[in-house]
């Protein structure tokens, strides 16, 4: 029995880790105001651009960095279009999937080697493997967090982190400041336009990293297609974690685990009604939206930031 | 103010959309009459490694064959449903001659354009819907399937195969059956372990599959889906797979025992032949083996030469047409005789399977 809770528990952090990175990077950006539906073009281009940097060069450190350079890029250009050209956000985000999502299958078309007629797909390169903890790797349960590759290590790292800097420093107070009211924070003297920047280009750069554990370290190389819809899942897991870094695990180890658990029942011969545990996570999200817009009292203690997806003008009364 | 920029973002989104989708052929130049017209309309990209990188491969055979007498166009990744019907229209409107659709969803979008245009010619893959200008065409996989399942029984030490299935539709399960039937001719103890995943296309999901299989004590595993994830997730772990849709050895490596895969060259230019010379007529194609429209990939040298000997043995029973794979004596995985002895399954039967043979653990659900 601890056997298979290890055994779940290993295969649900692998899972989850691309949707921890993306969950949290969304958080900071939606804390923000900014509400960013570009996350599946963006992951799709992070994990695409991250696989070919390794596969021609071997190194994983550079790998990262580009998944972060064009995940920072591609959410540059939707905080242009939202924050400053004061576009709206559905669209411009909608725009950014449409065009990550065609321009990584573009890309895994293109930049393969000639041998493999081009594609990138199909090839391998070097990978996040998961690392080996020796005897402390037998350690029931605690063997699962261990058995992990480096980037499920960082999120060890990062949701202590972001959660100690949303909640506990004077940054964290402002960010979250200038998406529940950012007339209020303009004039507290927070930079508005400044940060709504900075935590919409972070939130890409993080879901980029998590489009990168995909081609990296979980199904290691590139195949169209790749996140198979997960960056829409992760706009769902922002509202189910309440927009609370802390939280955002929970949801992701949910959502990455039901097709582990699934799949084990599967596979030793019972059958159980898949399609009903994969309805579970989306109707816990359905019931935190119906509350939030029921309740204003509620929604403030959750935190949703009030001024989401609303465009911030000075002038405007 | 606001609005004109919700506009202009809306006509961007637009532009880049159709900028995305639609991807053509250079179309042959200088040609002294004008070429035939044919479209494709994929479900995948073609770089997906397995179904529909195996119609584009037809595609390139036809454009190898007729040279510029043909011109060939495709169009990826198009939803079944209304989006097809407008897809499949605009083709037809543009003049092309011959549209090919491959998926079974297109099958009533197909139906609808083929009504309004009575010049073109339709074809459409898997489904069983035909018109006066519109036919079918499939191909017996679960021929080269019983095939695979041979090598499968011979190999595994553990004595359970697992299989990550897509969806409980009549195609998928006569493939599951069919392997189940070949790896049990040749080994009684195998039992074939069976993990729906309800997607065509999700890396993802299919290598999360495998490994559940693999976790499980499979030490091969099969697929029904067009990713080549399960065959990666066995190689980590040192096992052996069976590849499907093309030749996946070639991506995966010598792992892959070998694969059923489908060849539509063959198909493609000789219904394209034919409309071109105007003796096409309204068909419904469901070959096999022996027609050449699917054939099992050669074998990795993992596959010892015996192993080879039996699977040569049953592929010329069913050329010969002395034997197929659905001969009874065949029961269900309740114990129940499903087929007697001496009969066999007719097509309709095969294309409505809704149970598992004797040797699945799993259901059709």
């Amino acid at each position: 029995m601890m056997d298979l809770i290890t055994s779940i528990l290993t295969i649900t952090l692998r899972a989850g880790t691309s949707l921890v990175y993306a969950t949290i990077g969304e958080t900071y950006t939606e804390r923000a105001g900014i509400l960013n539906l570009g996350l599946e073009g963006i992951m799709l281009m992070g994990a695409v651009s991250s696989f070919a940097v390794v596969y021609y060069s071997g190194s994983l450190a550079l790998a990262l960095l580009t998944a972060v350079a064009v995940g920072g890029l591609l959410s540059l250009i939707h905080a242009f279009l939202t924050v400053t050209m004061r576009a709206n956000q559905v669209v411009s985000g909608l725009a950014i999937t449409l065009f990550g999502t065609g321009f990584a299958s573009f890309l895994g078309q293109r930049l393969g080697p000639a041998s493999n007629g081009r594609y990138l797909v199909g090839l391998t390169g070097p990978r996040f493997a998961p690392v080996d903890p020796g005897a402390l790797g037998r350690i029931p349960v605690l063997g699962a967090f261990l058995n992990q590759d480096l980037l499920t290590y960082g999120i060890y790292l990062l949701i202590p982190l972001a959660w100690f800097y949303l909640y506990r420093t004077r940054n964290g107070l402002w960010l979250r400041a200038v998406g529940e009211n950012p007339r209020t924070a303009d004039a507290m003297g927070v930079p508005v336009f400044r940060a709504k920047y900075i935590y919409t280009v972070l939130g890409g750069m993080l879901t980029a990293l998590g489009g990168a554990h995909l081609s990296l370290a979980y199904t290691p190389g590139w195949s169209e297609n790749i996140t198979g819809g997960r960056g829409w899942i992760v706009i769902a897991l922002v509202i189910f974690s309440m927009w609370n870094p802390a939280r955002a695990i929970t949801g992701a180890l949910i959502f990455g685990g039901i097709n582990a658990v699934q799949f084990r029942l599967q596979a030793s011969g019972t059958n159980i009604p898949a399609g009903f545990l994969n309805m579970l996570p989306y109707i816990a999200t359905i019931v935190v939206l119906v509350a939030i817009t029921w309740w204003e009292t509620l929604s403030k203690r959750i935190g949703a930031p009030a001024s989401l997806g609303t465009s911030y003008m000075r002038e405007d009364k | 103010m606001k609005n004109r920029w919700n506009l202009l973002w809306i006509l961007l989104a637009a532009a880049l959309i159709a900028g995305c989708a639609k991807k053509s052929e250079p179309a042959a130049v200088a040609a002294k009459a004008e070429p035939y017209k044919v479209a494709f309309v994929y479900i995948g990209p073609p770089g997906d490694l397995g179904w529909t990188h195996e119609h584009d491969q037809g595609r390139k055979a036809v454009e190898a064959e007729f040279g510029d007498k043909v011109k060939t166009v495709y169009i990826e990744n198009v939803p079944e449903g209304p989006d097809a019907t407008r897809i499949i229209r605009q083709y037809a409107q543009e003049g092309y001659d011959m549209i090919f659709a491959t998926s079974f969803g297109y099958m009533d979008p197909m139906v609808e354009v083929a009504k309004e245009f009575p010049k073109v010619k339709f074809e459409h893959c898997s489904g069983y819907k035909t018109a006066e200008n519109m036919s079918t065409y499939f191909g017996r996989i679960y021929q080269p399937r019983y095939l695979s399942g041979i090598v499968a029984g011979k190999m595994t030490k553990s004595n359970i195969i697992g299989y990550a299935a897509a969806f409980p539709i009549p195609e998928v399960v006569r493939g599951i059956n069919a392997f189940t039937l070949g790896a049990r001719s040749v080994n009684p103890k195998v039992q074939v372990r069976v993990v729906w995943t309800n997607t065509w296309y999700d890396p993802v999901k299919e290598r999360e599959a495998a490994v559940a299989l693999l976790d499980a004590g499979a030490d091969i595993i099969a697929q029904h889906q067009d990713t080549v994830e399960p065959q990666k997730a066995a190689k980590e772990r040192g096992k052996l797979s069976i590849g499907y849709d093309s030749d996946m050895r070639a991506f995966v490596g010598d792992t892959v025992l070998t694969s059923p895969v489908w060849n539509w060259g063959s198909y493609y230019k000789d219904t394209i032949g034919k409309a071109m010379a105007g003796t096409w007529t309204t068909h419904q194609y469901w070959e096999g083996l022996k027609a050449g429209v699917v054939r099992l990939a050669d074998m990795s040298p993992l596959v010892p030469q015996d192993v080879k000997d039996l699977v040569k043995a049953a592929e010329q029973k069913i050329l010969d047409g002395t034997w197929d794979v659905f001969y009874g004596p065949i029961k269900d995985n309740t114990g129940a005789v499903k087929v007697a002895a001496g009969a066999k399954m007719t097509d309709g039967e095969m294309l409505s399977f809704d149970w598992f043979v004797e040797g699945v653990v799993g259901k059709v659900k």
